[in-house]
């Protein structure tokens, strides 16, 4: 039985331990802000926080989960500084990739304060967004960062 | 031609509309037929967009068209709030199920505002009228002496306001207004047309997690699916073995499926699929299946020799898709003279779309009738396929559409959607059919690989006195017939309609076979073709030692109407949306200036570049001109793009900027990036690994987006930014380096 949190409640599991968080948060917990988009750690939509820091759950298997307090993007209070600037720049489109976008971003700023272009372009260059929201992206996390200075 | 008729209490959307007092039923004729007044008069009348206002003065408003992040599903109903004067706060969205009862519903070529507009305007403003008409009924005044404030009828010389919440039902009531009596609001007067705040109406879902996508769409009692398809277009199955995949905690059962027959359509590919307890358990258990394939015609497709197969065939005189003057004789004339010719061959590889949201359906069958929720383009096109598929009729398939994660085109095509309902009719049970990244690349519609011949003849004045283009590719037609060779129907996607002022020009199209499915990505045949012209353009502004920018203005010429001899769907374009040079040159001009082309692109060489390109698709004038530095390493970087667009009336201004920003991102991806090859059969590419696309490291750095006013009618905003965004790319690095590549991606050749 593997034991854990999720948005600050207590879970269990206890079905296979290879299965990705990812797919114990949408298909299990039915928490379905955290998307699937490529299974192999390489587009960051299904960027979590595990202890307060970013991770791709669709490669984290449950049995590396135990005792681990996890974040999802219905676990952040709205509305956060980053969902805030997402919502004054108008950052998406389709919007499928920024939940995962706005979870790396709240790590970004927790580590980083006031990150540069550069910090910004290094930190959130694991996440793709197909519909090419990332000038939009950069400038939210700005204004999030000027907001929470 | 479009007439409105009031439907009180008659509930279209089962449960969405339940208590609206006034209900609004516009009844159309596709905006195609209204020039064709023969087919016009035997077009069946169809319902196509319903409005409602509840007595507590909420208005529904039902949008027809997917949303997929080009912002459809905010824009029209946007245009209703306008014209009825609603407020925006008290509006709700009600998403369509697929019927033919809206009109056509295929959310693709950059349509659905330009298509709607007027009827759009139309519904919203018949409701307006009719509740004045209520609400000075109830004051015992002139309908003329009331006016609206939002959400509010007035009474101009009482002052007397009655809310549209407290008049719906009453004016649900009255006749409804014909459509020369009902006054549309002045430009001026417009209060979310054209506004800059306008932001997507789904916009707080999205940024908390709480937005429905297709993936995240569930039924009670659902089971997961997950299926290996033939890994080469037409394989069926000889035998397989699921011991080890049934062992797979999780794992219920497998289920072959079987392989289309010709042509394939939006048919299921074929495979087996394993079904489990949910998506891990279905991915786990498909790694354990062994299945022996048998042999397909299409195993013989190697990218290698295919190019060399299109490139031949463009050596080759083609089908004549437009002519002008006479190029045999002006080339002749050329070589008798000691004339310069140049010729240029370009080649574009397959790209897939690979939308964030990989294809996923929950389809349940059950008593001969399908429920389905997709994110699909074109939910009509689920009820045919189901139908067709399953032998049922498709007034018994009713499809949900979800928001969709990208669709780029590929989600126009629902295959996965029937992949599920034949695992629901056969399992008893509702079915979510959950694609990997890696189906999605192996098994797109993909765009098409081309092969592009250019041959000019030079005048004494640098100016072509002659200009040929021919262009080679598998059609998108061989996915409905499987014998289709040429690509009728996408030759006015940027090929029949060069805008540029040559005397003797000549069009053609080549055959060519196709080996995987073939189908429509973001601005589609444009890609290529603005590929192969722009760059010619520029190769002959170089060989004539002139600036690009003054000769490609050259190339285009006098304002005037260009003569298209249009055909099809293209002639009606042309009465409302005629060719306009000068429309074309002032984006040019635009551009040029915004970017400080005179003082930039003089600053060259030494690893530095400007290049432009100027493209008019889906109706809308576009010039886009991109910076690139190198790096030590020969890396392109991209410091700036500007874009001009003229998209005529724009209803979003900030979504459109978004579009061309995202434009040029998506263009960074195909320009430097993104290919799709074959082995025997199979797609070599899988995921993000090894099929790249652009990143905000490689993105470019800055995007400006330059909106031209314009009174025009509406054109398309979602894929008009990216035909001109490679070639612009290419002439930049051309500028920077002296080398002229001539194929896409960048990333196939070295710089330094």
């Amino acid at each position: 039985m593997i034991r854990f949190k999720v948005n600050g409640k207590e879970k269990s599991f206890d079905g296979d331990p290879d299965m990705p968080l990812l797919w114990y948060l949408r298909d299990v917990a039915e928490l379905t802000g955290t998307k699937f988009g490529c299974g192999m750690a390489l587009c960051g939509a299904c960027t979590v926080h595990q202890n307060g820091a970013a991770i791709r759950s669709c490669t984290t298997p449950m049995k590396d989960v135990g005792g681990a307090e996890i974040t999802t993007i219905e676990g952040i209070a709205p509305m956060h500084p980053v969902q805030k600037a997402w919502m004054e720049i108008r950052v998406p489109q389709c919007g499928y990739c920024q939940t995962g976008q706005i979870m790396q971003a709240i790590a970004l700023l927790k580590e980083n304060k006031n990150p540069s272009d550069l910090e910004i372009d290094t930190a959130m260059s694991g996440n793709l967004c197909r519909c090419g929201t990332y000038q939009r992206i950069r400038a939210a996390i700005h204004q999030a960062a000027k907001e929470t200075a | 031609m479009n007439t409105i008729e009031s439907v009180s209490r008659r509930v279209f959307l089962r449960g969405a509309l339940v208590g609206g007092a006034f209900v609004l039923s516009a009844r159309l004729i596709p905006e195609k037929l209204w020039a064709a007044e023969g087919e016009a008069a035997a077009a069946p009348f169809e319902p196509s967009l319903w409005m409602s206002i509840a007595p507590d003065g909420t208005v529904t408003i039902v949008a027809h068209r997917s949303e997929m992040g080009c912002g459809s599903r905010t824009a029209l109903p946007l245009v209703v709030a306008d014209e009825l004067d609603a407020e925006w706060s008290r509006v709700k969205i009600e998403q369509a199920i697929g019927d033919p009862k809206y009109g056509e519903q295929d959310t693709d070529g950059s349509h659905s505002v330009r298509s709607n507009f007027d009827l759009m305007r139309q519904v919203g403003a018949t409701g307006r009228m009719m509740l004045i008409s209520a609400a000075a009924a109830q004051w015992g005044v002139s309908p003329g002496d009331c006016a609206t404030e939002p959400h509010f009828v007035v009474h101009r010389g009482s002052g007397r306001k009655l809310g549209y919440g407290e008049v719906a039902a009453a004016a649900a009531k009255l006749p409804v207004p014909k459509k020369e009596d009902v006054p549309l609001k002045d430009r001026s007067q417009w209060r979310y047309i054209g506004k800059e705040k306008n932001s997507l109406f789904d916009l707080p879902e999205i940024v908390t997690g709480k937005a429905i996508f297709g993936m995240d769409a569930t039924m009670p009692g659902m089971v997961y699916a997950s299926i290996e398809h033939p890994p080469v277009l037409g394989q069926k199955i000889k035998s397989y073995d699921d011991k080890a995949a049934l062992k797979v905690p999780g794992v219920q059962k497998t289920l072959t499926m079987e392989t289309f027959k010709p042509p394939h359509l939006f048919q299921p590919l074929g495979g087996v699929a394993v079904i489990a307890d949910n998506t891990w358990a279905a991915f786990k258990g498909r790694k354990s299946l062994k299945i022996d394939w048998d042999n397909s015609p299409h195993s013989v497709y190697n990218s290698g020799p295919f190019r060399k197969t299109l490139e031949t065939t463009s050596r080759q005189p083609g089908k004549l898709v437009r002519n002008v003057g006479d190029v045999d004789v002006a080339f002749a004339k050329a070589a008798e003279t000691g004339g310069k010719i140049v010729e240029a061959e370009y080649y574009t590889p397959h790209l897939a779309h690979v939308s964030m949201e990989p294809p996923v359906a929950v389809v349940e069958y059950r008593d001969g009738k399908v429920l389905a929720w997709a994110p699909t383009q074109n939910p009509q096109a689920v009820q045919e396929t189901i139908a067709g598929v399953l032998g049922i009729k498709k007034e018994d398939v009713t499809c949900h559409v979800t928001l969709l994660g990208g669709g780029f085109g590929r989600k126009s095509k629902p295959d996965q959607v029937a992949e599920a309902a034949v695992l629901s009719k056969q399992l008893g049970k509702p079915v979510k059919v959950v694609w990997s990244r890696e189906d999605d690349i192996h098994f797109d519609y993909f765009h098409s690989v081309a092969a592009m011949y250019m041959k000019a003849a030079i005048g004494p004045d640098g100016r072509p006195t002659a200009w040929l283009q021919r262009t080679v590719y598998p059609p998108i037609a061989s996915t409905f017939d499987a014998t289709a060779r040429y690509a009728d129907d996408e030759m006015g996607l940027g090929w029949n309609n060069l805008p540029f002022d040559i005397a003797n020009h000549r069009a053609e199209n080549g055959p060519a076979d196709y080996h995987v499915r073939i189908g429509w990505l973001r601005s589609v045949a444009n890609v290529y073709h603005a590929f192969a012209i722009h760059s010619f353009a520029d190769e002959l502004a170089h060989n004539a030692r002139k600036d690009s920018v003054q000769y490609l203005l050259d190339l285009i010429g006098p304002a005037r109407i260009v003569n298209l001899d249009a055909k099809g769907d293209d002639a009606q374009d042309a009465l409302k949306y005629p060719l306009d040079t000068a429309r074309l040159r002032r984006v040019v001009e635009i551009v040029a200036e915004k970017s400080g082309w005179a003082k930039r692109s003089a600053d060259k060489g030494k690893g530095r570049g400007m290049g432009i390109a100027a493209h008019r698709s889906f109706l809308t004038y576009v010039a886009t001109v991109v910076e690139v530095e190198l790096d030590n390493r020969g890396q392109v970087h991209i410091p700036n793009v500007w874009t001009a667009v003229d998209a005529g009336t724009v209803v979003s201004p900030d979504n459109i900027r978004n579009q061309f920003e995202g434009a040029a991102v998506f263009g960074t991806s195909l320009a430097l990036f993104s290919e799709i090859t074959a082995t025997n059969g199979m797609i070599d590419q899988s995921n993000f690994n090894n099929h790249q696309i652009t990143r905000m490291n490689r993105a470019p750095r800055h995007v400006d987006v330059h909106i031209v006013q314009s009174e025009a009618p509406p054109a398309g905003v979602g894929e008009p930014g990216v035909p001109p965004f490679a070639p612009a790319l290419f002439n930049a690095v051309f500028a920077a380096t002296g080398k002229r590549v001539r194929e896409l991606p960048l990333s196939k050749t070295k710089l330094v």
